[in-house]
Order: structure tokens, then sequence, then C-alpha cells
């Protein structure tokens, strides 16, 4: 059995798999609920200012997008942060970690950004005994316009001040949430690091509306013929989240930044691709919502047989290994060729391979051979841009095959052995001047 | 066996018995089900499933609307097509057409529910009061449509769309042909039939006269003076003969009137039936009869085929159904002889048979089955009331793929032409087909 224990900036869980800051971790009676049903860690819904609580909307909170079947695909909140008063939260943290010490409890804070109000929470929070912060720096609705949340989240210098504050008020770990509401991930990431912080968490939702609702022409969800933008989070948003985890993992300034990743976690495999792309620990929080706590046993058995069939015995021993696949387009291998291949025993004719290429790609699929209906990838005109592989409907009935020696019949070039990418072709003005 | 007096009577059942037994045999798909069915479709590249319905409705495209949640938009690329959709989602033999080809057919075994999606599609359109189709300008042209049927209905109401004069003349006092004296009860409840009639004459320019059957009260040479021109869905009016001695003895029934009176039945409770049933033949009008009188309470049936199942003209989906509704099949059989008390067919004495060569050769051995109703259903031929007025070609009237006749100014579709394949959908094609035809002759 492989051992999933995680450790994570010292901060130490049976898993790696933490409910990640929102209405799941609300309050005691959840968090209890999720510790026996597995997760190895929680982080604690945002905790605001002492004083009267923020109110929440009374109207619908969520929005969504289903697929097949109402599979929910994407969802988007415009709740806020914590409701209930400061000190019934603190007291319940300090309670339920006593009770539950194995577990990561970690408390999310979002306060205003002057300094005085972060020295005067930290240390309250400090005093339940958790093991470490995350600094609401990302949510895009709601607090955002009050100067909070994504409005720290999207100013770099913002964010390495607070962070800075945090490391000099507090002895906690400090794990500063970033936003994805930016044009480049790295530079807040960046400044977390110079402020000091311990680690990042990412991505916090993305500023969304899911539909406008045709009769009334509002946004939903929608509260008395108005709505706000809320944010996205889901299955929809894991290859955003991927990627940001994978740009700062592989930023020269960032890399080794140790990450809690958040984004679309859903299953086994969503954490294990995180995981590789480095993430320390993975946060859940639409999964959950939809399909209650259990689901972390299917994620904790999934990625302990998963381990076990690729020989791997902690996480350590694959985390972390995609990340140098990870490169720039400019160094791709333009000498990799292949052409798609149609498995003609798994074919069931739907022919959705061929309307796609013919219409939207190369024109490099025939539809009849002999009088009959047939598709067939021609290797003369397919450049193997593998849309036919993602349309069809059958599993692995359309493959990518390799092409290691001969001539592509497409170009009537030889193929060559050696990889070589845009930085030397001789398309690129760039590298002409380089070789001179 | 010939002891005893034929046991025929009606309430067999109790009043919900019936009621279940003539419910609906596929429920509708509610509005999730038909969402998440639709979502199977791969929506195709020149579908198999649009090339194998005879009346090419644009299937993958009517599921796309479903499910993008619009059925009328489905239901009128259906109509667009096949205006009586509704009836052909319901009795389409889907398995040996549309759904027998669908991709996830050859795939899984599991194809898209067609027939049950176009029902969805069609029954939403059709609770709308508002006719899906406008009218085109008056032409001033008039049309004889003789048959109210599948292919006398499509070819009336593609003719009134394009802005001709419509008279339908109907033999019966009924509207509906086949659709509504042919089809098993459980196919099209509710009085689905006459709702679809209602639903194809709302289009208006359809006149309907009653009581007018075709060689008696009606001379063509008068409809071809008093129109522009003149369409025949006249169906098939003639039963096969059993072959075997005393086939018209008492107590012998063709199939087709049975299945008419059921269909007519205000109280099926009223309707006698025979504890014991024989059903000669091995097409769909066996299997209705057969499970229909079981459900009526009869408590043996037996249909008697002369060949083997794979020769059925049912499908194996009917067969099954047959099978799993309690009716027994015998194949290799036939009768030889009536066997007769007091006038009365009691029985057949049956040959078994063999093929050899392709002929039926009887084995001979024999076997007594008996029966208190025996029900033929062996075929409908075409009956000539035309005095030979138009070229025929295999006992059917001869008519080429636009429908036309061998004299001008004739067109004629459905079962009663050569060809013709039995099947609802395939009449309304054809009636389509000619309308076409006759409006672009009209308009020439």
């Amino acid at each position: 059995m492989a051992d999933l224990r995680s450790n994570f900036i010292g901060i130490k869980s049976p898993n790696p798999f933490w409910l990640a800051s929102a209405p799941p971790t609300d309050k005691e009676y959840n968090v209890v609920r999720a510790f026996k049903a597995g997760w190895g860690g929680v982080v604690w819904k945002t905790l605001g200012e002492e004083g009267p609580p923020i109110v929440n909307v009374n109207g619908p909170r969520y929005g969504a997008i289903h697929g097949a079947d109402r599979r929910l695909l994407g969802l988007n909140n415009i709740e806020l942060i914590t409701d209930r008063p400061l000190e019934v939260n603190l007291q319940e943290i300090k309670k339920v970690k006593r009770e539950w010490p194995d577990r990561a409890m970690i408390v999310s804070i979002m306060v205003p950004c002057t300094e005085d109000s972060w020295k005067a929470i930290l240390p309250k929070v400090e005093e339940t005994g958790c093991d470490g912060i995350e600094l609401n720096f990302g949510c895009p609705h709601g607090m955002s316009e009050r100067g909070m949340g994504a409005a720290v989240g999207q100013v770099p210098e913002y964010i390495e001040m607070v962070a800075r504050w945090c490391k000099q008020y507090t002895r906690m770990p400090v794990i500063v949430k970033l936003t994805p509401n930016i044009t480049d991930i790295r530079y807040p990431a960046r400044a977390a690091l110079k402020g000091g912080a311990d680690a990042v968490s990412l991505i916090n939702t993305i500023s969304s509306i899911v539909s406008v609702d045709l009769d009334n022409f509002a946004p939903m969800p929608t509260i008395d013929g108005k709505g706000s933008h809320g944010g996205y989070c889901g299955p929809a948003v894991k290859p955003i989240a991927l990627n940001m985890v994978a740009e700062i993992a592989r930023d020269r300034e960032t890399h080794g930044l140790p990450i809690s990743a958040i984004g679309g976690v859903t299953t086994w495999r969503d954490a294990a691709e995180f995981i590789a792309m480095s993430a320390g620990t993975v946060q859940v929080c639409t999964a959950a919502m939809t399909y209650g706590f259990r689901i972390v046993e299917e994620m904790k058995t999934g990625l302990s047989r998963w381990m076990d069939e690729k020989g791997y015995k902690t996480i350590e021993d694959f985390r972390g290994r995609a990340v140098p696949n990870v490169t720039d387009w400019q160094y791709l291998n333009l000498n990799y060729v292949t052409k798609a291949k149609i498995d003609q025993d798994l074919c069931i004719k739907c022919g959705r391979c061929y309307a796609a290429c013919e219409d939207t790609s190369h024109q490099a699929i025939m539809q009849e051979k002999d009088g009959k209906r047939h598709f067939e990838v021609m290797d003369d005109e397919c450049v193997a841009c593998n849309l036919c592989v993602e349309v069809c409907p059958v599993d692995n009935c359309i493959t990518m095959v390799r092409q290691t020696k001969g001539v592509d019949p497409r170009t009537g070039k030889a193929i060559d052995p050696k990889p070589a990418n845009w930085t030397t072709h001789p398309n690129n003005p760039m590298a002409l001047k380089a070789a001179e | 066996m010939a002891d005893r007096k034929p046991d025929i009577s009606g309430k067999r059942l109790t009043k919900a018995e019936y009621a279940v037994n003539f419910t609906d045999l596929h429920p509708p798909l509610d509005d999730h089900e038909a969402l998440v069915e639709s979502d199977r479709c791969y929506f195709c590249h020149d579908a198999p499933c649009m090339t194998a319905c005879p009346t090419s409705i644009d299937i993958p495209m009517f599921i796309r609307q479903i499910q993008t949640g619009h059925p009328k938009s489905a239901a009128k690329t259906i109509f667009d097509q096949n205006i009586l959709g509704g009836m052909c989602a319901r009795v389409c033999p889907t398995e040996t057409l549309c759904e027998e080809v669908c991709v996830r057919q050859v795939a899984e075994g599991k194809p898209v529910k067609i027939g049950m999606l176009q029902r969805y599609a069609t029954d939403r359109a059709m609770m709308d009061d508002k006719h899906p189709y406008t009218r085109a300008k008056a032409t001033g042209k008039s049309v004889a449509v003789v048959g109210s049927g599948p292919a006398g209905l499509a070819c009336a109401h593609r003719l009134a769309m394009h802005g001709h004069h419509v008279t339908v003349f109907e033999a019966r006092k009924k509207t509906g042909g086949l659709n509504e004296f042919g089809i098993a009860s459980y196919k099209a409840v509710d009085g689905f039939a006459q709702k679809e009639v209602e639903f194809v004459l709302s289009i208006g320019g359809i006149a309907i006269e009653h009581g007018k059957a075709l060689g008696k009260k009606l001379k063509l040479a008068e409809l071809q003076k008093n129109f522009d021109a003149v369409f025949l869905g006249l169906g098939l009016q003639g039963v096969n003969a059993l072959g075997a001695k005393d086939d018209d003895t008492a107590g012998i029934e063709d199939a087709v009137d049975y299945i008419a009176e059921l269909r007519q039945a205000k109280d099926l409770s009223k309707l006698p039936v025979g504890r014991r049933i024989v059903v000669i033949g091995g097409g769909m009008t066996a299997i209705d009869v057969a499970v229909q009188s079981k459900l009526l309470g009869a408590e043996d049936v037996t249909i008697l085929y002369r060949r083997g199942a794979a020769q059925m003209k049912a499908s194996p989906y009917e067969q099954d159904l047959a099978q799993t509704k309690g009716v027994k099949i015998k194949h290799w059989v036939a009768p030889k002889k009536v066997l007769v008390k007091n006038g009365t067919a009691v029985g057949l004495r049956c040959d078994y048979v063999m093929d050899v060569k392709g002929k039926l050769v009887a084995t001979g051995e024999t076997f007594d089955i008996a029966a208190d109703m025996i029900f033929k259903a062996i075929g409908q031929t075409y009956v000539d009331v035309l005095g030979g007025a138009l070229a025929l070609e295999g006992g059917r009237i001869k008519a080429d793929a636009e429908g036309r006749t061998s004299v001008a100014g004739i067109w004629a579709g459905g079962d009663c032409v050569a060809g013709g394949k039995d099947l609802t959908v395939a009449a309304v094609d054809d009636g389509r087909r000619a309308a076409e035809s006759i409006n672009a002759f009209l308009r020439a």
C-alpha cells in the first residue's frame, strides 16, 4: 500500500486531500463530518475582521453549467466569506483541531489591506492551535469591491506587503492563495515568495457569468432581476489551474515554491496530475459540494492503487515529475512526425472524424472505399492535428502513430531522427540572426 | 377436440386488467429522459439512420434540436419529411430501420431510441394549437385523393401546403385508413390516430368525403374530369385465402377485420375472444392479432407459420414481444384441413413442412390443434376496382418513383402500388413524393 501521508511546509496530514476554504468548511459540524469521511485536512472558510459579520444575499448564490444527464461541469458562486461571528469560528477551529490533531487545519483569512487589521487578527488565529494560515487574495466577487480578496491578489506589491506582515506577526506557516483573474500568474507568485510566504495555493475562482436568463435578460443566478459576476470552479476550470500551477512550478524565480493546488479536482486522477505538476497537496471543493464528502474514499484508494501499480511508495516519488516536460512552444520537436490511424475493427462508422477533418481541418480522411462507408486517414494530407482523435466517440479507435523513418508523405521530406525546434528553424528570422 | 362448443366470450378480464393490457406499449419519454437519450446521439456524418428511414428524416438534426431544448423545432424537422411522424414514431419497426443501423447499435447493441425521441418531439408539437405549416397562395387547382390512409393523408397535406385544394374520398365512415383500423391498440393509445388526422387537416384546404369507395359510388373517370389531378392511396382490400379446405367456415376470421373491430371497440370487455386462438401467418398482422387476443384474455394463443423465425416478416423484436406476452409461435407448419363441428371450425389439422430447395414440402406427419377462433393473417391483396384502367405490376398498381401511374394525371402510392413495403412510413413517403410530383405538374 502506497504511503499517502503528506508533509506540506511542515504541515502534516494523513493524505494530500484537503477541503478548500469554502462553504464545506464553514463550521465545526461540516468539518467534523469531513474528517470522519477521511479528508486529510481543511482550510477553514475565510474569516474576516472582528465586528458585525458580513452578510450574504438571501437569493440564489450558485449557478452552474451542466453536461449530459445534468452532470455538473462548472459551478459559479456569489457567496462571500464566513457570515458567522469571528469568535464562534475561532472557538470551533480550536475545538476541532484539538479533537483531530492528525488532520491539517489551515485557517483562511481576509481582512482589509492595513497592517493593523492583519496584526489584530493573527494572534487570535494562532491561539486556536491551527497548523497554518491561508491569505485569501483570490475571491473575485463581492469582497473585491471592498478592496479585499482579488483586489489585493491583482496587485503583486500588495501581496508581497501583506505576506510580509503575516510572516512578521505570526510564527504560523503562511500560504498565499492566488487569484487567476490576472494576466500572468507568475507575478503574484513571485510577490508572495518575496514577501516571505511559505507556499502559494491556486487557483481561486475565476470571474464568471455562467448564463443569462433569456426571459428576464439577467445573469444567473438572478437576485431580484439583477445578477453579479461570481467565481467559477469545478471540473471546467481544471485545465486553467493546471497551467497556472505549471507556470509557477517552472518559473526560474518561483521554482520549488510549495504549491497547494486547487481547481476542479474531482477524482484521484486529477489529484495525481496536479501532484505530478509539483503540488504538495490538493484542495477540493466543488466535487465535495456535488457529491458529498464520501468521494475522498475514491480519491484515496484511487491514488493509492495507481501509485502501487506504478511502484511509487510515497507522494514525493512522483511529485513534480511532469514539470520538466512543460516547455515553451518554441522548444517542441518539429521533426516529430505522427499520423492519425483509425482502427477499422473499433470504428463504428459514425463519421465524426470525417466531418471534423473535412469541414474544419485538413481534408485528410476519406469517407468511402470501394463504394462502402469507410473512414480512413490519408497520410499525405494528415498534419496530425489530433482533432479526429478528440471527436471520436470510441476509446482508442483513432490513435497517433509516430513515423520514425522514410519520407513524410505530406511534406515529401525525409524524416529526420534528430530533434529540431523553432529556435533553429530556417523560417525563424531570429534563428537566422543567431546563425550569423 | 370436437366434443366441446367453441368458447368465445367477452368479459374475460376485469376492467382494470383491460386498462393495463391496452395501455401504451412503450410509455413516452419525459423531458429529462429525452435529454439524456438525445445526448447519446453522435450526430453522425451522412448518418446511416437517415439513410435507413424511408422518409429520410434528418434524424441527427432533430435529435440535436431536442438536446438543445427545442422539441418543437425537432418536430418540424420530422414533419418536413413525414407529416405522420407521430404515428410512425409509434408503429415503425425502428429495430429494422433507423435503429438497426444506428452506430450505437453496431457498437454496443444499444441504439439511440430514435423512435421514442421522435414521439417525444412530435407529441410536444401536436400539443400546440397552431399548425406548424402555412399554405402557399391558393393555386386554384384541385386534386382528388382517394383513400385517407397514411399515403393519402401525407399526399393531401403536402398538396394543401402548396396551395392546391384537396378532396379526400374515403370508403369508410372514419378517416385514417390503416392508422385508424389496422394498428395494434397498444401502439396508438388515447385515440392518437384521430388526433393526428385532425392535426394533418388543420392546415386547411382539405375536404373529406366519407362513404365514397372507388369503383362503387365513385368513378375514376369522374375524378379525372372534375379534378386537375388524382392520387390513389387505396391500400389493400383483399385477403389471401388459406389454401386449406373449408377456409370459409364459420369460426375462421380475417385478422385485419378483428383488429379493426378491436380498434373501434368502445368497451373491450364486450369484444368476444376465444379461449384458444390459432393465428396463421408470420407478419406484423399475425403478431398484432395474436398479442391482442392474449391481452383480451385468451388463454392459449398460437401462431402457426410455415417457415422459420428468420423468414418471418415480423421482426425479431415483434416476435420477442409476442412471446413475452405469452404467445406461442410454431414454425414449419402449414394448415392442411379445417376441423369442423356443427358447421363451425373447432381446430386445424396441420402438416409439418420442410424446405426442399426453396419449396415447402409436407413431411407426412401431421398434428391437430384445437381452436375456438382461427385468424387468417397471411397477407392482403390489391383488389383492382378500376377494371384494368391502370397498368398493374405483380398484382398491384404500377407506378414510377414519383408515383405516376400508366395514365397521365393519375398518381398512386402506399400499399396499393407495386413494390410497396407494407409500411406506414413507406406509404407516407409515397404520398409526399407524389404530392411534390403533382405540384410540379400543376405548376408547369
